[in-house]
């Protein structure tokens, strides 16, 4: 099957007058279509970095990102971010927040009524129809973390890149809206690319997981199948062999292999 | 408020019977409780200014009463101004005019200057504040321009434009255009990197970014610099009036020492002075409408 993204040799250094550090190193990675990927790594490991130069907002130094055999070096709403902390913009309700990329994507392809259709849709998926008047200081911090996806989503992306999504989020919500991302995913048969700190949410969300090495001049360490038929059950997997397996080979890598070492 | 009155309508349309005295009885309290809450709440707030005010009154009135006192005190003032007070709108032609066409020209001034310095002010602040470039190569420029007093514009730009009324709208734009530029170039600086990656995301264009972006995220900023500049043309038109003579509530001030009218002197400030509030109570009005989002963040 021919690669959907590819990310070829990537090497990433940040300089900053003569000082420069080097980030990523030799990111080599192909995504299939559908195929939903975590990244996993410890803090400061440069997974934000990787997922910034595969949205095109951080430049590579060397190496590139190639979409459907496509390079591809700029933003835009082909590869929509959920970002971490939601980054809605605070003056738009809901809705204008969703209609805003819709208008951008679909401004030739789509009616303004067509327009309005669409940003309901995406509001409906993600279950925020019923708060679109609403303005994100009204919103729960999961409420505003579905608008961010629903926002992502409206987009039609072919890559959705969820930056730490459920990070800023307690437990109880956070798994509720795996939950949520999960169906989509199911239903939509998105290709995404996560980043995430936390082994259940990789394990219980992906197909694949990378997990990177230690920075500086961080590397793909390793890369986990896993073996798990969707849907998938939270309840039912707690007790699955498969799952505890993935799981453990994810916290060996991460505890025992590259224990983060608190230098900094 | 409208609940109690919506509610109790369609009983009072049935015919008579207990419930509606029932349904009544215990809505009437907490109407009347709000209506003594607002009046207690005006009060706390009304009353105190209300007393110092007076108390000073008082004071000045005892202490010009004296004979052989420079400036008139509070009853003088009244009497010498009756005319002036009760009929603003008189026009014997040339300067001879009530204090409504005075204060209506500085106004028509400070409109004029201040409009021209809000458009140039937010764009050169967007500029300031966008480019790196830019900054470097103007904000030394203008941290120094702005130090320069407003008259001490006036006799460049009366050279320049050879008339009082355009000299006097450039002293007004050249004084409240700082705080403008400024705290816009702060505000469009302090944008959160994460709408710009939005933005970067989505694909707005610069014209785009500008309007849906850029204006709502340092609104607060912008306003501020509103604020400030509002103020600073209301002070620099006066003094600029002063100076260019026509009508206008500053030449009517010197008009007025010149003519040793001073109780018309101190109706005039009490003008001036009015206006200034309403004019900083406006933008401020103006900026709590608009960034209404904004500010919940």
């Amino acid at each position: 099957m021919q690669a959907y993204l590819k990310l070829d040799h990537i090497d990433k250094t940040f300089s900053r007058g003569n000082a420069s550090t080097e980030v990523l190193k030799d990111i080599n990675l192909t995504i299939e279509k559908g195929e939903y990927v975590s990244i996993i790594g410890h803090s400061g490991c440069g997974k934000s970095t990787l997922l910034n130069i595969v949205a095109g907002l951080t430049p590579t130094t060397m190496g590139c990102v190639l979409l459907e055999n496509r390079e591809v070096n700029s933003p835009g709403p082909d590869r929509a971010v959920v970002f971490q902390n939601h980054s809605l913009l605070p003056w738009l309700t809901v809705y204008e927040n969703v209609r805003l990329g819709v208008d951008k994507v679909f401004a030739s392809s789509k009616t303004r009524g067509e327009r309005d259709a669409w940003t309901m849709h995406n509001l409906n998926l993600v279950q925020m129809a019923h708060a679109k008047d609403k303005r994100p200081a009204e919103i729960s911090g999961g409420m505003k973390q579905r608008v961010g996806i629903a926002r992502a989503l409206a987009m039609e992306p072919k890559v959705l890149l969820l930056d730490e999504p459920f990070g800023a989020l307690d437990a109880l919500t956070r798994a509720h809206l795996q939950d949520s991302v999960m169906a989509l995913h199911q239903k939509l048969g998105n290709t995404i690319l996560m980043i995430t700190h936390d082994v259940d949410e990789a394990v219980l969300l992906s197909d694949r997981i990378v997990m990177m090495t230690n920075g500086p001049s961080a590397r793909i360490g390793e890369v986990l199948d896993v073996p798990l038929a969707r849907p998938r059950k939270r309840l039912e997997l707690s007790t699955n062999a498969a799952y505890l397996k993935c799981r453990l080979r994810v916290l060996e890598f991460l505890y025992e292999r590259h224990r983060f070492v608190e230098a900094a | 408020m409208n609940m109690p009155a919506t509610k109790t309508e369609p009983v009072t349309m049935l015919p008579a019977t207990v419930a509606p005295v029932v349904a009544m009885t215990p809505k009437r309290p907490p109407r009347a409780d709000k209506y003594i809450k607002m009046v207690r709440e005006t009060a706390v707030r009304g009353v105190p200014p209300l007393i110092v005010l007076a108390l000073l009154m008082l004071f000045w009135e005892l202490v010009c009463r004296r004979a052989g006192s420079t400036l008139p005190p509070p009853s003088r003032v009244y009497k010498d101004t009756k005319e002036l007070i009760f009929d603003p709108f008189f026009d014997r032609g040339g300067i001879d005019k009530g204090l409504f066409w005075h204060l209506s020209a500085s106004l028509q001034r400070v409109a004029l200057g201040y409009s021209l310095a809000a458009v140039a002010g937010i764009a050169l602040g967007t500029l300031v504040g966008q480019s790196v470039w830019a900054m470097r190569g103007l904000d030394p420029i203008f941290q120094v321009l702005r130090t320069i007093p407003p008259l001490a514009w006036l006799p460049l730009s009366l050279a320049a434009f050879r008339d009082g009324q355009p000299s006097a709208i450039f002293v007004i734009f050249i004084t409240s255009i700082w705080p403008i530029i400024i705290n816009t170039a702060v505000g469009i600086r302090n944008i959160p990197q994460d709408y710009r990656n939005v933005a970067a995301v989505v694909q707005l264009n610069p014209l785009e970014f500008f309007w849906k972006i850029m204006i709502p995220a340092a609104a607060p900023y912008i306003f501020t610099g509103l604020r400030i500049g509002i103020g600073l043309s209301w002070l620099a038109i006066v003094a600029a009036e002063m100076l260019i003579g026509g009508v206008g509530i500053g030449f009517f001030i010197w008009d007025a020492w010149n003519s040793s009218h001073i109780s018309e002197i101190i109706l005039a400030l009490f003008y001036v002075g009015i206006i200034g509030f309403v004019l900083d109570r406006v933008i401020a009005g103006l900026a709590k409408v608009v960034t209404r989002g904004t500010a919940l963040n």
